[in-house]
């Protein structure tokens, strides 16, 4: 065909041959009259004339199209069902150069992802969106989506959809041009050549406004799905021309084209350098103090602190757990708190052993922390006999009893108050069991003490705390 | 029908093992030039087959096709070479 010259081939960004399977290396996955391969190949010829394959990235989506990576020869990436907008945020922020596309059927962008896509397009993200539809579930067999035309049966809609029970055809090409960030959204099909022409017009453009630098564009592709359907390829795209149109008109909904300025580069990441000053951190870390004897003597310390939420109790058993780090010990320490962050039960087990811990849980406590009255009745059976118990009160509640174990009772919150803060209640109880116990160095305590406490005020309000509770143990009265 | 003295201002080539025998390009085609095979192909699709003459090189085929490569539609250099009627004539 010497006299011809080429008007029309396999666009250059899809790959050579397709390596999803040991057979079929030149054909899609997709069924025969698919508009996914129309949509595709809209997209391949934009991405070759305007010479972006080398910094255009796919978002393959969940769906059908899940194998779009198979095909482009772009930079790729496939993400979980409907998370494609958010991903794609996250790719164009960090590469402000690329030139990222998601692509998503509408089981994965109109149901699973209503959330990221609404979102992304209330930013305005630069991106470009191509949202499929076709009114259907198509790889799982056919169920009700959020955008089948009301009547429509389905797997799911045995008696056609009813709006009562499962509401109306979602418009998302109208819902997101309420808002006011996105620069362009318009609503195309693959019904027949004009409307194929159109389509081709409209990816072309949406990729054009990111490549200018412009914001958030999608377009909305009517496609026919001939074998969920259950019609013949030319009758499937009938009726994306005669009846899905009609359901969802074709048009512009929003194009700021034009009037659009630029956005903004996005703010650089900060360095990792500059983190220590962004959250106001200390130079450097406070250099660990080397054990001044260290620990030879047989320690398997199973402590279990309990009590609300916001009275310390996990940073009474953090402390416990780095002083035990200083001492060369095996430690762990694993916390356990609801959702609260005040007043929520909270509680956590703490090991320190000469021996390798197998199970950061303690199920059977040698010392139990309690700081309040539900803490000490749920956990006071476990206590293994012979030890040891705080509680934080002025007397054991009625029935809180044992005569096999070792009782501290104090009311170390209280107790705070006189060293000037009843949040250092914790460590008031800690020193007390310091104390009791003789199973850590102070200067093991004091070390971890200064890495853990947030400011110098802190450093040394815990330390007088400490102090405070190894004072109170001697004037303790055993019940 | 094209004649010697008006050439064909187009040309399409379909690849065989590429269709997968939608009939989507032969309803596109304006002009009637394609149609489906009464042979299978090789996956057992009945694929598009072009008549040998007769295409405007217009590529609405090429886009109504859903395979990325089962379509390539060709047009007429744009300025006349010398040896071109012997080759239509041939």
């Amino acid at each position: 065909m010497s006299e011809f010259d080429i008007l029309h081939q396999r666009a250059k960004c899809f790959y050579d041959s397709f390596e999803r399977k040991a057979e079929l290396q030149h054909q899609t996955h997709y069924c025969p009259g698919c508009g996914h391969g129309i949509a595709h190949k809209l997209i391949a010829q934009a991405i070759d004339e305007l010479g972006i394959q080398d910094r255009t990235i796919l978002v393959s989506p969940v769906g059908c199209s899940v194998f779009a990576y198979y095909y482009f020869d772009v930079g790729n990436v496939q993400v979980a069902h409907g998370r494609a907008p958010a991903v794609a945020t996250a790719m164009k922020r960090a590469l402000p150069h690329g030139v990222v596309l998601s692509y998503q059927g509408d089981g994965d962008l109109a149901a699973i992802g209503t959330a990221e896509i609404l979102h992304a397009a209330n930013r305005g993200e630069p991106i470009t969106v191509f949202f499929l539809n076709n009114a259907i579930y198509g790889m799982t067999g056919g169920q009700m989506a959020p955008t089948t035309p009301l009547g429509e049966k389905t797997t799911t809609t045995p008696f056609g959809r009813n709006p009562w029970t499962e509401g109306y055809p979602l418009h998302v090409s109208e819902v997101l041009s309420s808002l006011e960030a996105p620069v362009y959204i318009e609503r195309v099909a693959l019904g027949n050549n004009k409307m194929i022409q159109q389509a081709a017009k409209a990816v072309r453009k949406a990729i054009a406004n990111q490549v200018q630098g412009l914001g958030f564009s999608l377009v909305e592709i009517l496609s026919p799905c001939p074998t969920i359907w259950k019609m013949e390829p030319a009758d499937a795209q009938k009726w994306v021309r005669e009846e899905l149109t009609k359901v969802y008109p074709l048009g512009v909904f929003r194009d700021k084209t034009k009037e659009a300025q630029p956005r903004p580069a996005p703010v650089p990441a900060p360095s990792l350098d500059e983190l220590p000053k962004i959250f106001s951190a200390k130079e450097g870390r406070p250099p660990a103090l080397a054990p001044a004897a260290p620990c030879r003597r047989t320690v398997d310390l199973r402590v279990k602190v309990a009590g609300f939420g916001g009275q310390g109790v996990l940073m009474l058993g953090q402390v416990l757990a780095e002083a035990g780090l200083d001492a060369g010990l095996e430690v762990s320490w694993l916390p356990s708190y609801g959702p609260e962050m005040r007043s929520g039960t909270s509680h956590c087990h703490v090991r320190l052993s000469n021996h390798e811990i197998d199970s950061p849980l303690v199920s059977r406590p040698n010392v139990l922390m309690a700081m309040n009255e539900p803490s000490l009745r749920k956990f006071l059976p476990a206590v293994e006999p012979g030890g040891w118990i705080f509680y934080n009160g002025t007397s054991l509640p009625e029935g809180a009893m044992r005569t096999d174990v070792t009782f501290i009772v104090q009311p170390f919150i209280a107790l705070a108050d006189r060293i000037g803060d009843t949040r250092a209640g914790n460590m008031v109880m800690l020193g007390a069991m310091l104390e009791a116990t003789g199973l850590l160095e102070s200067e093991w305590v004091a070390s971890a003490l200064a890495r853990l406490s947030k400011s110098e005020r802190w450093l040394d309000l815990n330390r007088r705390a400490i102090e405070f509770g190894r004072e109170v143990i001697h004037r303790e009265v055993s019940i | 029908m094209s004649d010697i003295a008006r050439p064909d201002k187009g040309s399409v080539a379909i690849n065989a093992d590429e269709c997968k025998g939608c009939g989507l390009c032969v309803i596109s085609c304006a002009l009637g030039v394609l149609r489906q095979s009464d042979s299978l192909n090789r996956f057992g699709y009945h694929p598009a087959v072009y008549a040998g003459h007769g295409c405007n090189g217009c590529g609405l085929c090429f886009y109504a096709c859903p395979e990325p490569g089962a379509i390539a539609v060709y047009k007429r250099a744009a300025a006349p070479r010398a040896t071109q009627p012997e080759l239509v004539a041939a």
